[in-house]
């Protein structure tokens, strides 16, 4: 007897208006494995899974689950056959409790306490059975991410679900904490579930599936046994073409200290302190990787540096001081003129203003400069445009349009728009915030290439990342950010992932010095 | 100076006109708590008001007032559930469209059916709410011979009409709602998180709109209650801005049913004493103190803050602690026991500068429904 495949799609297509994100996808998942899905940004993944989720519909094709062809208009029926999905962004309700968000749409009747007295049983239930332990009465918003994702699984095996499918579900963990994920999978898998496991990070796919299947501009290119492969076939068959996947650079040669920091402190709006004592130097001709799990201090930091934070310390570019304390608005402007460069983390909120075109994006904040004024009233607009044509072209902008509108370019586009407006200004510093966030591998390799030729033009770079792979890979010398300290600093080629794991979470005694 | 009997007239008075704050801040309380702001409350009230006031003068019932006046409301709220919920439209907009729309609309009907010059006409027995006696409970007449606590059970506990009661007692039952059934948990979640109810797979446009209905019952009970019980017609723009201090209300109440109540009667208070003390006569020193302590509060509250902040409240502080000084100086020259008069207006004024108060943000932090405001669109 042949074992039916526990998901079986056929022929899926789904287009947002005129973009086709799904083009006639068919995918076989078995019963107790662990599938991986992946691609780059943008490849369709997300939005195949939310078809069987039944958070979109399909416009065609079949969806089989247990070999009976069943359809799925929305995310009841789903959970109806036995489908639980955890999402990239939480879908948790902040301030919740944890048995709260446990019954939310799978209360037992209409009263609330019936419902929460017996999630609260069945979740010890499941607690002992997956060594998933929550405190059923935290809040949400006072437990840690990784906490958060556990309670999503639980979500999904609250309502009894068969196979449970994770969206990037490591983005947001430690190094530690992706490790217990996947331990919990691998329990998961022990016990007959099967696991749909969305990323773009070619280790996880290579750690724990059985199988693997890649996704590249919404075709499904590839489904291979993962024992059959090597990352390197795999990025190729996401990209297209042959990819680098290691940052090509030579040994860094540093001179003079250029930033110098000195016990900053810094305190948010609400009175909580972010920044606590820190101390960091940049050198010319380096990078400084920061690493860290997001929220520990870093972006404060970089707010700080790029003059829209209050703080209190010592901060000197290239031995002068730089004023921390009246910024409370527009000190952007005074940073620049002593040469630091900001690529901020959020580039759609902060780097680019979304509903202007890419030439008008290219000028901000330089935008006062003598080369961009035609004469005293008014701005040399055509010049700007052919500058930007220039820029879009060096930093291989696709398309090279200075005239199309921020939004309408990828991701990875718009995060080029912000380098080349930042670098070709050529600082002495550059501020550089999640560089290759939501960036595909392609661009990724671009960029990188970048920031390494202008750390060798000698100018000195901050980086600051949540992808540990990427500090890794591109930094001179490492510091780690927990609870807006420094947790240490290291050199890359005397650490690994396990060591800044461990200082990432905090844990600074264990690690030998 | 102010006996027992006139505290408990102020206290009944206050409990009379915190009831359309109260149903009108529940209403929005629904509203909100789904993720949808309703700046349009004021105009359901006066729709609600202007409907039941009509029906209930034309057939002579009140009870065919209250449902029209519910009716109207609902129907307000639906298309209010239409443009924000159903379109995606600015919640914002579609509130104060409502509230023009209403402000119109209304003067408008009830001059081509009663030609009273946008009035209706005064309701007799019947087509208004009348005064429920409880037992046993003395007559105003015999109130001046009653002891207090009979006082207390006669004249503020009884002799309300009964919308009164049932606003009391909505109160509860929202708590109980909100917090204690499925629908409140769903309710809540779908105001802070809708994405989270969308892929738990119960229906976000569903829960939505059931806010909203529950609102504009609400709404409509509040109305019929002011234009057939506080008052016996409907008049032009006879809501007088409640809609808009039951919202500050609500923000003071951090949207918690029971914070609402003491909002609302802390807000009705201050209108019966508006309307009970015309002219109030103060020792001249006292008010010096009461001055001297706000501009000192002020002035320590603005320390803290940002240069803007501080020019602004600093120069109101200033303000302020100049009047007390001019007091002070009066009293030097006048001897210790002159009396100033407090002018009717600044009496008047205190509901609305309390609300400006709250609204400015003065009452600690109250944090919204965190969805608020945003139509919900499935993210890709």
């Amino acid at each position: 007897m042949t074992i039916k495949p526990a998901i079986e799609l056929r022929g899926i297509s789904k287009s947002f208006g005129p973009v086709e994100a799904n083009k006639d996808i068919t995918i076989r998942v078995m019963p107790g494995t662990i599938h991986g899905i992946i691609g780059e940004n943008g490849a369709g993944k997300s939005t195949l899974m939310s078809i069987l989720y039944g958070f979109y519909r399909a416009d065609s094709g079949e969806i089989f689950v247990d070999g009976k062809k069943i359809s799925i208009p929305d995310s009841q029926a789903a959970i109806g056959v036995g489908i639980g999905m955890v999402f990239q962004h939480f879908k948790l309700v902040e301030n919740f409790t944890v048995l709260e968000n446990i019954v939310l749409g799978a209360e037992s009747g209409a009263l609330l306490s019936p419902s929460l007295n017996k999630a609260r049983a069945e979740l010890a239930a499941l607690a002992s059975e997956y060594e998933l332990n929550v405190d059923p009465d935290s809040i949400i918003e006072d437990i840690g991410v990784g906490m958060q994702q556990r309670i999503e699984i639980l979500k999904a095996l609250y309502r009894k679900a068969n196979i449970l499918i994770l969206d990037e579900p490591t983005g947001v963990l430690t190094p530690a904490e992706a490790d217990q994920l996947f331990r919990i999978l691998k329990r998961l898998r022990e016990e007959g579930k099967t696991i749909i496991l969305i990323t773009h990070k070619l280790r996880e796919i290579m750690d724990i599936t059985d199988t693997v299947s890649v996704m590249r501009q919404g075709e499904m290119t590839a489904t291979l046994e993962t024992n059959e492969t090597s990352p390197e076939n795999l990025a190729e068959l996401m990209v297209g073409r042959k990819v680098l996947l290691r940052v090509d650079k030579t040994p860094a040669k540093p001179k003079n200290p250029v930033l110098e920091i000195e016990d900053l402190n810094m305190f948010d709006d609400f009175g909580v302190q972010r920044l606590k004592n820190v101390n960091l130097s940049v050198r010319a001709g380096e990078i400084l990787g920061i690493a860290g799990v997001a929220g520990n201090g870093q972006s404060e930091l970089l707010e700080v540096l790029g003059g829209y934070q209050k703080a209190d310390g010592t901060v000197k570019v290239k031995g002068s001081e730089i004023d921390l304390t009246t910024s409370v608005n527009g000190d952007g402007q005074a940073r620049r003129a002593q040469g630091i460069a900001h690529v901020p983390e959020d580039r759609q909120r902060e780097g680019l203003i979304m509903d202007f075109m890419a030439w008008e994006n290219s000028v901000f904040g330089y935008h006062r400069e003598k080369s961009n004024q035609a004469n005293r009233f008014f701005m040399d607009n055509n010049a700007i445009r052919r500058e930007t044509e220039g820029k879009m072209h060096r930093f291989d902008v696709r398309p090279p349009n200075p005239k199309l509108t921020a939004k309408n370019f990828s991701g990875g586009n718009q995060q080029k728009i912000v380098l080349a407006r930042e670098i070709e200004r050529d600082p002495d510093l550059l501020l550089v915030g999640q560089p290759t966030r939501g960036v595909d591998i392609g661009a990724i390799e671009f960029i990188h290439q970048q920031i390494v030729a202008l750390r060798d033009r000698g100018k000195a770079i901050l980086l600051i990342s949540v992808e540990l792979d990427e500090i890794l890979s591109l930094s001179d010398k490492i510091a780690v950010m927990f609870d807006g300290k420094i947790m240490g600093e290291r050199l890359p080629s005397e650490t690994n992932e396990k060591e800044l794991g461990l200082l990432m979470a905090g844990v600074a005694e264990q690690v030998a010095q | 100076m102010i006996d027992f009997l006139t505290l408990l007239q102020v206290l009944d008075s206050s409990l009379r006109l915190a009831t359309p704050l109260l149903l009108v801040c529940l209403a929005g309380l629904f509203s909100e708590r789904a993720g949808i702001f309703d700046i349009g409350l004021e105009g359901k009230l006066l729709a609600a008001a202007f409907v039941s006031a009509a029906f209930a003068a034309i057939t002579g019932s009140v009870w065919m007032g209250l449902l029209a006046g519910i009716f109207a409301s609902i129907l307000l709220s639906l298309l209010h559930g239409l443009a924000s919920i159903t379109l995606r439209g600015d919640q914002i907009i579609s509130g104060v469209a409502i509230n023009f729309l209403a402000a119109g609309l209304t003067v408008v009907a009830a001059q081509d059916l009663f030609g009273q010059g946008g009035r209706t006409p005064p309701l007799k027995s019947g087509g208004r709410f009348e005064p429920l006696s409880f037992p046993w409970a003395s007559s105003s007449k015999e109130m001046s011979e009653a002891g207090p606590l009979m006082q207390l059970y006669s004249e503020l506990l009884s002799g309300h009409s009964l919308l009164v009661y049932v606003a009391l007692l909505t109160v509860p039952l929202s708590w109980f709602v909100l917090y204690k059934t499925r629908f409140g948990l769903r309710l809540r979640a779908v105001g802070e998180n809708p994405a989270a109810v969308d892929t738990a797979g119960i229906s976000v446009v569903g829960l939505r709109y059931a806010a909203v209905v529950i609102g504009g019952i609400l709404c409509g009970i509040a109305g019929a209650y002011i234009a057939t019980s506080l008052q016996a017609n409907f008049t032009k723009d006879m809501s007088a801005g409640r809609g808009f201090i039951a919202l500050a209300a609500l923000i003071f109440a951090k949207w918690r049913p029971w914070y609402a109540l003491a909002a609302c009667l802390l807000f009705g208070f201050f209108f019966a004493v508006d309307n009970r003390f015309q002219n109030i006569l103060l020792p001249a020193w006292s008010l010096s103190c009461i001055l001297g302590v706000i501009s000192i509060a002020l002035l320590s509250y603005v320390w803290r803050k940002d240069y803007l902040d501080k020019v602004v409240l600093g120069g109101l502080a200033l303000g302020v602690a100049v009047i007390a000084f001019m007091v002070v100086n009066s009293v030097w020259t006048t001897g210790i026991t002159s009396q100033v008069k407090i002018p009717v207006v600044f009496i008047q004024s205190l509901p609305y500068v309390l609300t400006v108060v709250v609204l400015a943000g003065f009452v600690g932090r109250a944090i919204p429904p965190k969805a608020g405001g945003q139509p919900y669109v499935k993210e890709r």
